[in-house]
């Protein structure tokens, strides 16, 4: 009987970290151009609980995430971008949110690597 | 915060007219399982969410938004026009084609580097090629940060000083293991040829506790050449016109992806005797040294390991004092000896051997699917053995040490909140001869530490550290450090910092140039762990301001720093009696204040300006009262002006650079006592030093270089006091403040293979 409990719970933990994983990584396409954005997007990812790393890269967009996914899940991290004025595959920033980066960063008019110049 | 102030706004929309759209997503291969991590999101909106179990969700509905988008890696996106409340039931149909790859990223051979909490100061290696000659205690002449002093008037060797206190109070390091400390504190930052070094790191004040509890005025940390990255032959030359000749040799092999593996030879000599203030004492040893370093490099990006593994091994022989001194002389005194015997053809000499090992181990792993989560571990040993005899002094020190270090890094909730954590071994065994007195010892300790740092990636960013040793001698102690920044506003950066350092005190190894006087060693306590005498205690606090800007369209920045640190205990090292050097426990008082401005400016198009002024109030109670610490000169100015030519196609390019430092008066030891013409007054005068250097690069691989020292010639006139009868009670040559040897210069090349 206790063999049996134990291996019902083995079973569910492993369903459990199947499911939801501690350390997920993944990756998304956030748009932004420059360092300001990076700054902006990253610190956005990392005030969702449960986010424990972002690193946005200017050239290619891509924002790598590793989260818990028993916290939070990526349409919480979009929902907080396009809050700061990012645009995600799904969601798209308000356009108070988008008025609101710095004109620097404007990356629907012009959505090239400029990190150089900031 | 701002998150539940949103809450409290849309809480009574959310509660009165937002409605809800409740549903499921069915795998379309499957036909009946629910779709668990699918996206359900309005079009164009900011509103989305993901299936949960059994594929359900429920999302606010919206009048702004009616097209539902659900999408689902490689399944086919659906889009659903929704005019009204229903709960949806929605089957997705698998796709062949991935349409969202996940990618796996490559870690970043270098991670960001946020705006650090500590006032650091990196020289970089174009920094270092400013000051061509030779070694590693040469190699801040170009850097207000560090004041370059003058230890004695006979070894030429330099002493470096921050905040006011010379190097025994600040923490050495060789890529983070201690390196410069116990015997090797005299002349360690010789043992370092300049070209080894890759880049510098400064850092003011109390510092980090990862690297143990010894820094008390800051931390300087150089990094190697490294294998992997350093050119597979590099050549260098340097001869100057007193004698003086070094040739390195670096050779880096990569063996295969994962091992590379390099050869540093170094070796240096000056075998002409020089004199030019004819007192009959030589102004520059008479020296050699060969010196041998083989790294192992490796590296797997896979695994997340990586290692170096090091060893150095060095010899190096001084011979200083009188001109007409030969070991091999029936009149030299080598030693020992009984000055009331002697008939008047004795002469005065000095030899320093010095032989050191050794070997380092560091291993770090990074955890490949966490690049905040490292750990990282550190082993060194080394031996270092110094034979010497000054006059009929002798001294023999052999250090044998044994350090740990084991960090380990992660975050706490996010890589906002980062901690470094790990445990520390140390061991030093001296054997120890002041002439016929053995003052060997063991010392050993182990501690604990854990830093931990919080960034906001904005404007604040603190590091606050604790560890806890304990010594065998120093007892068990805690050490907290604390350090912050803080950015008021763009390009200014304000710094504060506090932090507890102690020491055990090598009187000897530290104050060798005491050797080469007449004076009497006296220790005057006698109760304490360390030679009778207590260890040393002391807290320093710091604030600094640091604020770029722009100025004729060009960068530039402006930072002023003032530094104290105060002394629980301190070995005061007194000089105030001529006929003797007296070490005793602190009574009262001691603490050395430092003030600072610097402002840096490409003045014209590839033209930088550095300027820098400092003032040092460093007193202390000593038995005959409060005085300034001696041989300091409490204001300093610097200015360093560089330029460059644009570089060619070919790689070709023009370097210019200009350093002068200008030092106010300082206090010279009480030598009220002695006979009128030994007398040196209260103050010695205010001085400049210029240096110049100029360097023409033909290509990418060679390059030559000509520098001037000392331009304005300058110089102390008699260092050697009592320089006629160096075995009378008048002989000193421990009262030196301004350069031995004139103006001098030197010429170099560099000969780089990729």
């Amino acid at each position: 009987m206790k063999n049996k409990i134990i291996v019902l719970l083995f079973t569910l933990f492993a369903t459990i970290t199947f499911a939801q994983e501690k350390n997920k990584k993944i990756t998304m396409e956030v748009d932004g151009k420059c360092d300001m954005c990076k700054e902006r997007i990253e610190k956005a990812a990392l005030g969702v609980k449960g986010v424990k790393y972002a690193l946005w890269d200017i050239p290619s967009h891509q924002l790598s995430l590793i989260m818990d996914e028993r916290k939070t899940d990526v349409m919480i991290v979009k929902t907080a971008l396009v809050e700061a004025g990012h645009d995600t595959k799904e969601l798209k920033a308000t356009e108070e949110a988008y008025t609101a980066v710095h004109p620097c960063c404007k990356y629907r008019e012009d959505n090239t690597d400029d990190s150089i110049k900031h | 915060m701002r998150n539940y102030f949103l809450i409290f706004l849309l809480a009574p929309l959310l509660g009165f007219s937002q409605e809800i759209i409740e549903g499921q997503v069915i795998d379309g291969s499957t036909e009946n399982e629910g779709l668990v991590g699918a996206n359900v999101y309005w079009m164009d909106s900011q509103i989305g969410t993901i299936t949960t179990h059994e594929g359900r969700f429920t999302i606010p509905a919206s009048e702004t938004f009616n097209r539902l988008i659900i999408s689902y890696v490689g399944f086919q996106s659906d889009t659903l026009s929704v005019q009204d409340l229903k709960a949806i039931k929605h089957v997705l149909r698998p796709n062949n084609e991935l349409d969202e790859v996940v990618v796996q990223q490559e870690r970043e051979a270098v991670q960001k580097t946020y705006f650090s909490a500590q006032n650091v100061v990196n020289i970089n290696s174009a920094e270092l090629l400013k000051a061509a000659c030779c070694n590693l205690s040469e190699s801040f002449e170009t850097n207000p940060a560090i004041d370059v002093n003058f230890s004695d008037a006979l070894t030429g060797t330099k002493q470096i000083q921050m905040l006011g206190l010379t190097s025994p109070y600040l923490l050495i390091t060789q890529e983070n293991i201690p390196m410069v400390r116990g015997a090797s504190q005299a002349f360690g930052l010789t043992f370092t040829p300049g070209t080894w070094v890759e880049s510098i790191q400064i850092t003011k004040g109390a510092g980090s506790v990862v690297n143990g509890y010894e820094s008390i005025s800051g931390q300087i940390n150089a990094e190697l050449v490294k294998p992997l990255t350093d050119k597979s032959l590099f050549v260098n030359g340097y001869f100057n016109r007193n004698g003086r000749m070094e040739l390195n040799t670096h050779l880096n092999h990569k063996i295969n992806d994962k091992w590379s593996s390099g050869l540093y030879i170094h070796g240096n000599a000056r075998t002409q005797k020089e004199d030019n203030n004819d007192d009959g004492f030589l102004d520059a040893p008479l020296a050699n040294q060969i010196n041998i370093m083989n790294r192992w490099q490796y590296q797997n990006a896979e695994t997340g390991w990586v290692s170096f593994l090091n060893f150095r091994f060095l010899n190096d022989e001084k011979q200083v004092g009188q001109v007409a001194f030969d070991p091999d002389d029936a009149n030299a005194i080598r030693g020992f000896g009984d000055t009331t015997a002697f008939n008047g053809n004795e002469i005065w000499g000095s030899e320093i051997a010095t032989r050191r090992f050794d070997a380092s181990l560091k291993l770090g792993y990074v955890f490949p699917e966490l690049p905040y989560q490292s750990m990282g571990f550190q082993t060194s040993y080394s031996t270092h053995d110094q034979e010497s005899y000054f006059g009929i002094r002798r001294y023999d020190i052999n250090h044998e040490s044994v350090y740990s270090n084991l960090i380990f890094n992660s975050i706490i909730g996010d890589t906002q909140n980062k901690f470094k954590t790990g445990l520390t071994f140390a061991f030093d065994g001296y054997e120890e001869l002041v002439n016929t007195t053995d003052f060997s010892r063991d010392d050993a300790s182990i501690g604990a530490f854990f830093e931990y740092s919080f960034e906001d990636l904005e404007k604040l960013s603190l590091t606050a550290g604790l560890r806890v040793d304990s010594h065998n001698r120093l007892g068990t102690f805690v050490t907290p450090r604390f350090h912050m920044r803080y950015t008021p506003w763009e390009r200014g950066s304000l710094r504060a910092s506090f932090g507890r350092g102690k020491r055990a005190a090598n009187i000897f190894a530290e104050n060798q140039q005491l050797f080469a006087t007449a004076r009497q060693i006296q220790i005057l306590d006698g109760d304490g762990s360390v030679y009778g005498l207590d260890p040393e205690d002391a807290w320093n606090y710091g604030v600094s301001f640091l604020q770029g800007f722009t100025f004729l369209n060009r960068p530039g920045n402006l930072s002023v720093d003032f530094y104290k640190t105060n002394f629980k205990n301190q070995i005061v090292v007194d000089w105030e009696n001529p006929r003797a050097i007296s070490f005793y426990n602190l009574d009262g008082n001691s603490a050395a204040s430092s003030f600072q401005i610097e402002v840096n400016h490409q003045v014209m198009p590839r033209l930088e300006l550095r300027m820098a002024y400092k003032y040092y109030d460093v007193h202390t109670d000593y038995r005959s009262g409060s005085l300034q610490k001696p041989l300091n000169a409490q204001n300093r100015f610097f200015a360093n002006l560089g330029y460059s030519t644009t570089v060619t196609e070919k790689g070709g390019q023009w370097k210019f650079d200009y350093t002068i430092h200008n030092l106010g008066k300082q206090r010279l030891p009480n030598t009220e006592v002695n006979p009128p013409e030994f007398r040196l007054g209260e103050y010695a005068n205010g001085y400049s030093l210029m240096n110049a250097q100029v360097t023409k690069v033909f290509s990418e691989k060679f390059e030559i270089y000509v520098g001037g020292e000392n331009l304005s010639n300058y110089r102390q006139n008699s260092p050697v006091l009592g320089a006629n009868d160096p075995f009378g009670s008048n002989f000193d040559t421990s009262i030196v403040f301004a350069p031995i040897m004139g103006r001098m210069y030197y010429a170099g090349f560099r000969y780089k293979l990729n």
